[in-house]
């Protein structure tokens, strides 16, 4: 570069993630001056408008602050409320939920992989643009996603703000036959999954290896989804409950998402992360599908994030048949829950990583105070970084419009899902984080 | 491509929820965007806010200052103006802070409240500008927004569900919940078009899809205290996903004293 240049890039919507976000880039003389992933999502309050409500209300409630994962938040106010109640749902109900969250994972990672990811890697503005060349894929992406929607039908009556999931259990058993229906469907998308994941391991992914510390739960035998413990690549390994003496949220004056930094550093939550911290939990059978892909596991590489969505929704397919295969109808889909006063944790897997909740309840059973901790606000310091380092090495004497895509495609990478980091700062943990 | 229909789909204060209600098509999608041309859906990939169109959908509610000028210029580059949804709609489950003080919210609990621009209030969009269509639910479905679609470019009016859920649970024969086994439902006063999901799986209806046409609230809230509900206990139950709908915004506010009061 001969002359100093002083780019000002601001990118007005971020295209293909959920909700909407801004990147603001400041370059000068080659090197990048300021750098912010703004968050412009409208604060909607969700802690405080839990305040007051009975227990039994939170999980139709807290669905409603992600329609793509509203599953996963479900999950987390269940298993959270269940602890202070003292209630133990038993293993019908646990293997349940398994397969609830295996809907979710299959819709999510399958919406992210064909409407969101795939057409930035083939070079293609969206979804529609990129099934006209790539009819096949494009029609194999939309019936995984149909897929992952019917299994959360299955149990929750629709796939957005599910019905059936409460406190205690779920409201419906489905009938025998309808599971039937539901196996055959999922023996016939196998091949289609493991053709997925040979198609994202074959995409020409960039290679940029970074330096980052992955975060999931961890549990003694499986796969992580509903319960573990929290584990880092770095050596943290705590219950959930002790999140918040490792783990503090800030708020920045550039976003209304709050950052949250395990020990004081960003550290990255989701498929990737999780993946690396769990692939010796992974049946045999994908182990050696995904040995043979060429790709080794754990990957440093942001940009296999891809190919863990491909994994995870193989594998989540897997464990649905499994755990469908030897369904029996109960009595009772649900244990009776009675009110009492307490606090309460629950951490679960949902697409993006690790969601955190933590209640506290009156002896009536209202809800006194809440805390959620989402995924992408998680993510956002771990994004910051990334495209920090990778837009250096991308080279920023790099036209503007190149700069731009290169950032939307990190960004992009990371799923987040903004409407989800829609929450406010409780003040108590503000001091920490200060 | 110059002649197809324009569509475009704009972001509120929401949960991304009712854009799935396209997103979720499957087949369906490819062949909406060959009838019509998606020229804005940031969710999607398209990103032309200011684009001249024939339908915008719009998701979410009116929450900051800038939506109130955001939605004057969208109301001005469309022919027809469509709400989804119960944001878009009533204000969303973020309308209780409405009957709160949400400055005092922001106050108390934000630790740098300057950082945040909020208005007090979350309000649907018809407040704010003509709505050519409101579509109620949390979430709307596919088939709710397709139908809008074909009957908008048809110059058809649009039909839309008003009955009561009670209506729908007898054409599915379900089972009352609340005749059956005393479970607070509030199907009586609630729109149909969900297909009665909740009643079906044994469960009470928790009015998602925001009033019917003339809901007696009075009557229900009796019965709702006959079935040993609590004055506050009614009142979350009007005041929860369409806490602004008019209908329900006011039972709720006779029905007892909010718990934010």
């Amino acid at each position: 570069m001969t002359e100093p240049r002083h780019i000002p890039i601001q990118v007005p919507v971020l295209a293909r993630v959920e909700g909407e976000g801004t990147l603001e880039l400041r370059v000068h003389d080659g090197v990048i001056e300021d750098l912010r992933l703004r968050i412009f999502e409208p604060p909607r309050m969700f802690e405080k408008l839990l305040e007051g409500r009975e227990y039994s209300e939170v999980p139709d409630m807290v669905a409603r602050i992600c329609g793509i994962c509203p599953v996963a938040y479900q999950m987390s106010a269940v298993h959270a409320i269940e602890s202070i109640l003292g209630v133990e749902p038993g293993p019908w109900v646990r293997n349940m939920r398994r397969v609830f969250y295996c809907g979710e994972w299959i819709q999510s990672h399958s919406l992210h992989i064909h409407m969101l990811a795939a057409p930035d890697l083939l070079g293609y503005s969206s979804v529609v643009e990129m099934a006209r060349k790539f009819s096949e894929e494009v029609r194999r992406g939309l019936r995984l996603q149909a897929l992952g929607n019917d299994i959360i039908r299955l149990l929750g009556a629709r796939s957005v703000h599910p019905v059936g999931a409460r406190v205690g259990g779920f409201h419906h058993a489905p009938k025998p036959k309808q599971v039937n229906l539901l196996l055959e469907k999922l023996h016939a998308a196998l091949p289609d999954a493991e053709d997925l994941l040979r198609w994202t391991a074959s995409l020409e992914l960039p290679s940029d290896d970074q330096d980052f510390i992955c975060v999931a739960l961890r549990h003694a035998r499986e796969y992580p989804m509903n319960e573990g413990r929290l584990v880092s690549s770095h050596g943290l390994d705590i219950p959930a409950d002790q999140f918040e003496t490792r783990f503090a949220e800030q708020q920045v004056p550039h976003s209304t998402a709050l950052h949250c930094l395990l020990d004081g550093s960003p550290y990255l939550v989701g498929p990737l992360a999780r993946l690396n911290l769990n692939f010796d939990h992974l049946p045999d059978s994908i182990r050696t599908l995904v040995d043979n892909l060429g790709i080794g596991f754990p990957s440093r590489n942001m940009h296999h994030s891809v190919v863990a969505r491909a994994i995870e929704i193989v594998f989540a397919i897997r464990e649905a048949i499994r755990l469908l295969e030897a369904y029996r109808e109960p009595q009772l889909a649900y244990v009776n829950t009675m009110p009492r006063a307490g606090t309460g944790v629950g951490c679960t897997e949902a697409p993006r990583g690790i969601l955190w909740h933590r209640y506290e309840l009156g002896a009536e059973g209202l809800v006194i105070r809440a805390r959620i901790v989402p995924p992408t606000s998680q993510n956002q310091s771990r994004m910051e970084d990334d495209l920090r380092q990778s837009l250096q090495s991308f080279g920023l004497n790099q036209h503007e419009d190149a700069l731009r895509h290169f950032g939307e495609r990190v960004i992009r990478n990371y799923d987040p899902c903004i409407s989800c980091a829609t929450h406010f700062l409780d003040l108590r943990i503000s001091r920490q984080g200060s | 491509m110059a002649d197809k229909p324009k569509v475009a789909v704009h972001k509120f204060a929401s949960c991304d929820g009712c854009q799935l209600a396209f997103l979720n098509l499957g087949e369906d999608l490819l062949t909406l965007a060959q009838m019509v041309d998606i020229v804005h859906f940031a969710e999607a990939g398209p990103v032309n806010p200011e684009a001249a169109v024939d339908i915008a959908f719009i998701e979410g509610s009116i929450s900051m200052p800038e939506d109130l000028e955001r939605i004057r210029r969208i109301r001005a580059n469309t022919r027809f103006l469509v709400t989804i949804g119960a944001c878009a709609t009533a204000g969303g489950l973020q309308a209780l802070r409405n009957f709160a003080n949400a400055d005092e919210w922001v106050a108390s609990i934000y630790a740098r409240p300057e950082y945040i621009q909020s208005l007090s209030t979350s309000t649907p969009i018809a407040q704010h500008v003509k709505a050519d269509l409101e579509i109620w639910g949390c979430p709307v479905n596919g088939r709710q927004v397709l139908a809008a679609v074909r009957s908008l470019l048809s110059g058809v009016s649009p039909w839309l569900e008003k009955d009561k859920v009670c209506m729908e649970c007898k054409r599915q024969h379900n089972v009352c919940v609340m005749v059956a086994k005393d479970i607070p439902c509030m199907g009586p006063v609630t729109r149909s078009g969900c297909g009665a999901i909740c009643p079906s799986f044994g469960r009470d209806c928790y009015a998602c899809y925001g009033p019917a046409e003339n809901p007696n609230t009075v009557a229900l809230t009796q019965r709702l205290e006959g079935l040993g509900l609590v004055p506050e206990a009614v009142a979350r139950r009007f005041h929860f996903i369409t806490a602004a709908a008019p209908a329900f915004a006011e039972a709720g506010l006779r029905g007892g004293n909010m718990p934010h009061d």
